[in-house]
């Protein structure tokens, strides 16, 4: 099968190497943009500078090789993902192959990579051209040794065979090849040459997980470090007006307290005492506007209510489609607002002196952040370096750095390094949360057939963005609009986990099962028919292909023994294309005592090649875990400005005994690698919710599905 | 500040520290053990479970002033080399996503299959019940402790 994937590429301006110091040879190269032409190479590890390079692979004399990653990791794998492209090109053994955070206190500490799940889609070609151009550059020293023709070399694992039998290790040529001119035209291999893509690579920080070594933000230290505990205004809406630290001042190992805007930091040589004194301070708030989720459930639904909207795309004539209708089907989905609970709080260090900004923690925006606190601190860009840590989880929590910022501006006024540090209650009240929304979705069908959709959003702050309303089913229905409507609220809110289609999702695909019931059809065989209809679209906007979405349901199907009774066993289908990648999911319910227990999820992907099918897989299953427990589970509320969930005690988070098998299966096709940390995700609910209709008859319009079920007696 | 002494991975260890300081920020503050997490400081995720007297014990919830005749055991303590049979399961079926919760996931896991050594899948599940992963690598964990589970009995 030829290949799909691009494999010629000609040279850029994306590499430079250098003879090490200490022996082998160091090569520089940015994934992200062209290298800078005056960028120079270090000579030694020790001054790596990641503003010119975000990424370097050292060949030791030995031929070990090192890849010196500074793109941060939240959980997705791409720490691992990345250099195993990288060492695929580059013909080495795996197994030879360590990967590096590059070390925290280098002297240029200057990274700008930003990450999320385009990570592995964003840098695929330049990641697999930075590896080959450098095999290249070792197979043309070794030529020039031999003095044959490069053409005439075979490499495999690292060592370089001649005509005659002869061979060099790459150690043997790093001194060489190190000088040599960059090549040209260099040729990527065809997939069905991958030794190393396509295989199973553990976690490269899998030994330091295990043992408990220092990984994260909140585990890094500094001299002269103190912990910040930070009070801040319990609702949403309030101003502080006074407050009186004597008490917290009494506490043991508080050092100081100091007011910044309209919160308070505790500053003490540990974190308990920072956060026993933060615990004692009082404090009054004057009120301003303080919101509660009664009053956004009423405003929403005056907004679907109401005609102010944005039409993000309208296909055909959506009007005569309902005035044609045989029959007119609508329906409103509900969904709360949605903390992140990333199970390590909030966290950010900053040391702030007259020469520079030293900051360091998890943050997948170091970029942004650099800019924000340059502002705050009326700094200069460059005089602020901005390190990541490994990160406790992000789901989009750690796009904002508004713990960075504190940070920056307590130290700044205490005049020494500060840790912020949230604990949980801090975390889930001070959130920057998944907005409430509401989907009204209404479709016309007529002989036998949709032939008009309309979506309505109401949502809070933003809305769906982009490219969403080009998702499925645009395309497959002729008279098809989208509109979105706002409300500004003062609760920060903002990205979490597959972004709007998290929820979309859910109310689209559960939409889809009530319309298969109303035209007497199977509701994957609906989906299949309609998928037809944009096969050979040529509509440009269209993001998703009814092609593969189509294999990828077939998939599911047979994966799932869809359709194919088993006494007992209820299921539900739902599928969604989000973050380039098509998904479908079946989930299998069994009745205990009346109560839903959702046994299993079959997952079909397509997510192109796989890089590391266990990083994959893992992906995966713990996306649909995560789709399932916040839609059976996460409640969350506002009451004059205040949240009314504070820790886990009171939110709930799916837990082992809730979480089903989850069984994935990839589609096997040879195109390049897109997402995988979001998509598997927003069809979980979907799929969850049509098993419980399924089951019991009931269909679920509001998430969490929890209070739904106690409100019909299905749980106690 | 009262004196206490702690037995941590089979070392006495000193401290200064206030009576009502958990043992979680004694490890992780005064110590230099970070591998044992904070998440909730409420005894509801399992991110500090740490060994007492070979019992998963929540570290947040367990005062510096009522440890003076216990055995601690820490993740860093749990054996000298990784080599533990239920941190190498978690090598085996590559486990972690962030990676956070799971040192708490093994203490769990190493105290619980110390005192059932041929767990059914619903011990195992209802064991594992109190350790939040929010990256929900549940699956895994479950099939981990499983292999663990053989080696160990």
């Amino acid at each position: 099968m030829k290949s799909k994937i691009n494999t010629n590429f000609s040279r850029r301006n994306f590499l430079k190497t250098s003879v090490l110091a200490s022996g082998g040879m160091l090569i520089g190269f940015n994934f992200l943009t062209a290298c800078k032409k005056d960028a120079e190479m270090p000579v030694d590890i020790e001054s790596l500078n990641f503003n010119d390079f975000n990424a370097y692979i050292k060949i030791s004399d030995e031929g070990y090789v090192t890849i010196f990653s500074p793109n941060p990791e939240i959980g997705q794998g791409v720490k691992t993902a990345m250099p195993m492209i990288i060492a695929e090109e580059l013909d080495v053994d795996w197994g030879k192959v360590n990967v590096e955070q590059a070390a925290l206190d280098t002297k240029n500490f200057k990274r700008q990579v930003a990450g999320g799940s385009q990570s592995i889609r964003a840098s695929w070609d330049v990641l697999r051209q930075t590896g080959a151009t450098a095999k290249q550059m070792l197979v043309n020293a070794a030529a020039a040794k031999w003095n044959v023709d490069a053409a005439t070399l075979i490499v495999s694992k690292g060592v370089i065979t001649n005509a005659n039998g002869g061979q060099l290790g790459y150690g043997d040529v790093v001194k060489e090849a190190a000088v040599l001119e960059v090549p040209e035209d260099v040729k990527l291999k065809e997939t069905k040459d991958y030794t190393i893509i396509g295989k199973d690579a553990t976690n490269v920080d899998i030994n330091k997980i295990i043992t408990g070594k220092p990984l994260f933000g909140l585990d890094y230290k500094a001299d002269k470090m103190v912990i910040a505990s930070v009070l801040r205004p319990p609702a949403f809406g309030q101003k502080l007006t006074s407050f009186d630290d004597t008490k917290a001042k009494t506490v043991n190992g508080v050092t100081e307290v100091i007011k910044f805007g309209d919160k308070i930091a505790v500053l003490a040589s540990s974190t308990w005492a920072a956060i026993k004194g933060k615990k004692a301070l009082t404090a009054t708030w004057a009120d301003k506007k303080l919101e509660s989720t009664e009053n956004h459930d009423k405003i929403l639904t005056d907004i679907l209510d109401g005609k102010k909207f944005n039409t993000r795309r309208e296909d055909g004539n959506i009007k005569q489609a309902f005035a044609a209708a045989d029959k007119v089907v609508e329906r409103t989905y509900h969904s709360p607002f949605l903390p992140h609970n990333c199970l390590e709080p909030m966290n950010f260090y900053a040391d702030v002196t007259q020469d520079k900004v030293h900051l360091v923690g998890p943050i997948q925006t170091p970029q942004w952040t650099v800019t924000r606190v340059a502002k705050l601190l009326d700094r200069k860009a460059e005089d602020i370096h901005c390190e990541m840590t490994r990160m406790g989880g992000g789901f989009g929590r750690r796009l904002y750095g508004d713990f960075a910022l504190e940070a920056a501006e307590i130290s700044s006024l205490a005049k020494q390094p500060v840790k912020v540090v949230f604990t949980r209650e801090d975390d889930m009240t001070a959130g920057t949360y998944r907005p409430s929304t509401k989907y009204r979705i209404k479709a016309a069908l007529k002989d036998g057939k949709i032939t008009g959709y309309h979506l309505k959003e109401a949502s809070i702050n933003g809305n769906m963005y982009g490219l969403v309303p080009n998702f499925f089913p645009a395309g497959c229905i002729p008279n098809y609009k989208v509109d979105t409507g706002n409300y500004k609220s003062n609760i920060t809110t903002g990205a979490w986990r597959a972004p709007y289609t998290n929820f979309l999702a859910f109310a689209e695909q559960s939409f889809f099962d009530e319309l298969a019931g109303e035209l007497g059809v199977d509701a994957i065989q609906m989906r299949l028919d309609l998928l037809q209809n944009v096969k050979n679209t040529t509509d440009k906007r269209i993001q998703y292909s009814g092609q593969r979405m189509e294999d990828t349901i077939k998939l599911a199907k047979d994966k799932a023994s869809w359709g194919k009774t088993v006494a007992g066993i209820y299921q539900g289908f739902a599928a969604y294309y989000s973050h380039n990648t098509h998904v479908a999911e079946v989930a299998d319910i069994e009745l205990k005592d009346g109560y839903p227990i959702i046994k299993k999820v079959t997952v079909a992907v397509d997510c192109g090649i796989l890089v590391n099918p266990t990083g994959a897989r893992n992906q995966v299953e713990g996306g649909v875990l995560d789709g399932i427990g916040h839609a059976m589970y996460a409640d969350f509320s506002f009451k004059d400005g205040k949240p009314e969930y504070k820790n886990f005690d009171t939110y709930r988070l799916i837990r082992m005994q809730e979480t089903p098998k989850v069984e994935v299966h990839f589609v096997d096709n040879e195109l390049s690698p897109t997402g995988l940390g979001e998509p598997g995700l927003p069809p979980a609910g979907g799929a969850v919710a049509n098993a419980i209709h399924a089951a019991l008859g009931k269909r679920l319009y509001r998430q969490p599905f929890v209070n739904e079920l106690k409100k019909s007696n299905v749980l106690g | 500040m009262p004196n206490y002494t702690l037995n941590i991975n089979g070392k006495q260890r000193y401290v200064t520290a206030d009576e009502d300081t958990p043992l979680l920020w004694i490890l992780r503050d005064e110590l230099d053990l970070v591998g044992t997490k904070f998440g909730c400081g409420i005894a509801q995720c399992g991110a500090c479970t740490v060994h007492v007297d070979g019992i998963a014990t929540r570290s947040c919830q367990m005062q510096v002033s009522i440890l003076d005749d216990v055995k601690i055991t820490t993740i860093e303590g749990l054996s000298d080399d990784g080599k533990h049979p239920v941190q190498e399961a978690w090598k085996a079926i590559d486990v972690p996503q962030c990676g956070y919760c799971q040192a708490g996931q093994i203490m769990t896991a190493s105290a619980f299959l110390e005192e059932n050594k041929n767990p059914s899948t619903d011990e195992i599940r209802e064991a594992m019940h109190g350790n939040i992963c929010r990256c929900a690598s549940y699956n895994r964990i479950e099939k981990a402790v499983k292999v663990a589970a053989k080696k160990m009995a």
